[in-house]
């Protein structure tokens, strides 16, 4: 039999059918959902008269338009000022009680980020095929599992069926091999990667990263990696699932115990590429020289290292490029060949499905500990991505140093990343970000974003500016 | 689904390298609970000068005179002619919607991002890759021709200029047959339930460890 990847086994494993036309079947084991790009779905199932083909296959939880405010959180649904917010964080209790499906609503300690509370809550499993209404679908390819974004349509689609209507991507590997310099992130290493690869080099791949750095990566730190797959363009991310990937996954309450969970774990060793598996494309990085990194645009491939200078429009560049880079200055407010550590920083946001685990806080932290924000810094918050992320953070005492260094220690919710809720970034300001996009507007109307590590994102809040952890 | 033959109609340049669907539609107009009303806010942070709200009226919103959107001699476009990876960013298909409610039939584009393209197909709208030259001389065509139209024909998979030139280009057939007809996706799949519940059934045997979400 022939070498396969691991992206190749996952397909083979779901696979239904394969239509003559080149399309397939693929069956879903998992959908998750929130609440803007479901309602949508939940209302074709209700008008064409149809129920969830699996009910327990789909588990929800509100997350792009909650409040982050303690005042606002603590009354509940009344709580949501913005009365459109409201209707849609509503409609998915109402659409999960109507339809039976599993909901970890508002008030549920559970409750999250979707991307934070699948893992949490152990429904995400190796070996899986997991889909949401939601690009960042693919964070949970780090835990060996075939994971992307859909829209509402496939959202019904996988509702009534449990299957997607799918076609069969390229095998892309990055191989990121070597050691980190001290203070750089799983974060960086991807920013890095989306710099080599560009925003839309791995459209119609699935990216399986592997290589030692990759394997040193702790489960969350591979998530923060699968996570922006698809700012490089890719649907999925991957990592093989290895031992680290089974400690990350036993004892949670949706993961198997007992004799299933004997019969699991083996099933689960053998998810990684075969020796010999032939990728489309590979991608080779030196881990060693990777350097923190900070975008300067407005497309996550506009990245550069904390060291280096906003890039002078010159004849180096690409010329197809050229009017998309002045685009991206003129929106940022920034000088062609200006230093990185120049940007005078307003705002600093540490949260996002990127970026919003215990160990991102305890990174953020322990840059911030004993110290206080820059006076110029106007807004710092720190967003923790689920109930229960919090709640670990409070047991530790991260909350009272995010506090006492002057940062806010937020509810948990997508919050500022794409600013649907109330935290948005005011128009021309610079903002330190642990979040995944920097599209013009993405925080706010007119707010200029700076995708960087959790580490740097607390460096940046102390100093006002970018400052390199690295040589810290 | 809406059906698609052919479409014919002026073409607007969106002349932007990575458009992506928070420029589409942004966040803001996420909140509604419906498949419409989108087309206003269409491109919003460019087509008005201010900041866009779900209840606004956009009639007494200051307008950007120089976004593309904004000028008479693209009024009523029905193609939108863009460039690389367009679409690129969520899966939001509020995107498609709100493109679809513009009035928008039609994308031409070297290359589009998956979710986007994939979205596209569900919303009877049709996005076509076409190589870089062809799209860098419709561009330069658009610009130097006031009313510039072009003829989408997707039968014969077919654009027709307007000096007769016809442009081919390629569409999965599957795709085509679902467009043509104005076929439901989950009607589809439903014929084949009985093969989704054997393959569950196996599924369920051989990897029970999936089935634990109670």
């Amino acid at each position: 039999m022939s070498s396969k990847t691991l992206y190749d086994k996952l397909w083979s494993n779901h696979l239904v059918l394969q239509r003559d036309d080149g399309t397939a079947l693929l069956y879903i084991d998992r959908h998750l959902i929130h609440e803007v790009t479901s309602p949508q779905a939940f209302e074709g199932l209700r008008l064409a008269g149809r129920t969830p083909w699996r009910a327990d296959a789909n588990f929800a939880t509100p997350d792009h338009n909650i409040p982050t405010t303690k005042s606002e959180r603590s009354q509940g649904l009344e709580g949501i000022k913005d009365p459109v917010s409201k209707i849609q964080v509503a409609t998915l209790d109402d659409n999960c009680r109507e339809f039976g499906i599993l909901e970890m609503d508002m008030n549920d300690i559970r409750q999250g980020i979707v991307h934070v509370v699948g893992p949490e809550q152990g429904a995400t499993l190796p070996g899986m095929t997991i889909v949401c209404g939601d690009s960042h679908t693919s964070t949970h390819g780090a835990l060996g599992a075939l994971a992307h974004g859909i829209g509402t349509s496939e959202v019904e689609h996988v509702l009534a069926t449990q299957c997607l209507i799918a076609q069969k991507a390229k095998n892309m590997l990055v191989r990121v091999s070597g050691q980190l310099k001290k203070g750089v992130t799983a974060k960086d290493i991807v920013l890095a990667i989306i710099g080599e690869l560009g925003t839309a080099g791995g459209t119609g791949y699935t990216i399986e990263f592997g290589g030692d750095a990759i394997e040193g990566l702790s489960v969350e730190g591979r998530m923060t990696v699968c996570n922006m797959a698809i700012e490089a363009g890719a649907r999925a991310g991957l990592v093989a699932c290895d031992k680290k990937t089974l400690e990350y996954i036993k004892g949670r309450p949706f993961a198997p115990s007992g004799d299933l969970w004997d019969e699991a774990a083996s099933a689960w060793m053998e998810l990684k590429s075969d020796e010999g598996a032939v990728f489309d494309s590979v991608l080779e990085l030196n881990a060693a020289e990777i350097e923190p990194q900070v975008t300067w645009g407005t497309s996550p491939e506009m990245v550069v290292s904390v060291n280096g200078r906003v890039p002078l429009i010159s004849e180096e560049i690409e010329k197809s490029k050229q009017a998309n880079y002045q685009q991206a200055l003129a929106y940022m407010g920034l000088k062609s060949g200006m230093a990185i550590s120049d940007i005078r920083l307003d705002c600093i946001f540490i949260g996002s499905c990127t970026n919003s685990r215990i160990e991102d806080l305890r990174e953020a932290a322990a840059m911030v500990k004993g110290k206080h924000k820059a006076e110029t810094v106007e807004v710092a918050m720190v967003v923790p991505g689920s109930g229960l992320v919090k709640q670990k953070a409070e047991e530790e005492g991260l909350d009272k140093v995010f506090i006492e260094a002057g940062l806010e220690w937020r509810e948990p919710g997508c919050s500022m990343c794409l600013a649907m809720n109330a935290d948005q970034l005011g128009a021309g300001k610079h903002c330190a970000s642990t979040s995944n996009r920097n599209f013009e507007g993405r925080q706010g109307f007119g707010g200029r974003t700076h995708l960087v590590s959790p580490a740097m994102a607390a460096a940046a809040a102390i100093h006002g500016r970018f400052v390199d952890v690295s040589a810290l | 689904m809406k059906k698609f033959s052919s479409v014919t109609g002026l073409v607007l340049p969106l002349d932007r390298a990575n458009v992506d669907t928070d420029f589409i539609i942004p966040k803001q107009f996420l909140k509604s609970i419906k498949r419409t009303g989108f087309g206003v806010n269409l491109f919003d942070e460019h087509r008005y000068k201010d900041k866009g709200k779900p209840d606004a009226d956009n009639s007494q919103r200051p307008i950007n005179e120089d976004f593309v959107l904004n000028q008479a001699r693209y009024a009523d476009a029905r193609i939108l002619l863009a460039r690389e990876n367009f679409g690129c960013g969520s899966s939001r298909e509020h995107a498609p919607w709100a493109l679809d409610d513009y009035g928008f039939r039609a994308i031409l584009a070297p290359s589009f991002a998956d979710i986007f393209f994939n979205n596209c197909f569900k919303n009877g709208l049709l996005p076509i890759v076409l190589n870089r030259e062809i799209v860098e001389s419709l561009f330069k065509d658009v610009e130097a021709t006031p009313g510039f139209a072009l003829c989408i024909d997707l039968e014969t998979q077919g654009i027709k200029k307007p000096d007769g030139d016809i442009i081919n280009f390629e569409i999965e057939p599957s795709r085509k047959h679902c467009l043509l007809n104005g076929l439901d996706d989950i009607g589809i799949t439903m014929r084949d339930a009985e093969r989704i519940r054997q393959f569950e059934n196996n599924w369920r045997a051989t990897s029970p460890f999936y089935f634990t979400l109670k």
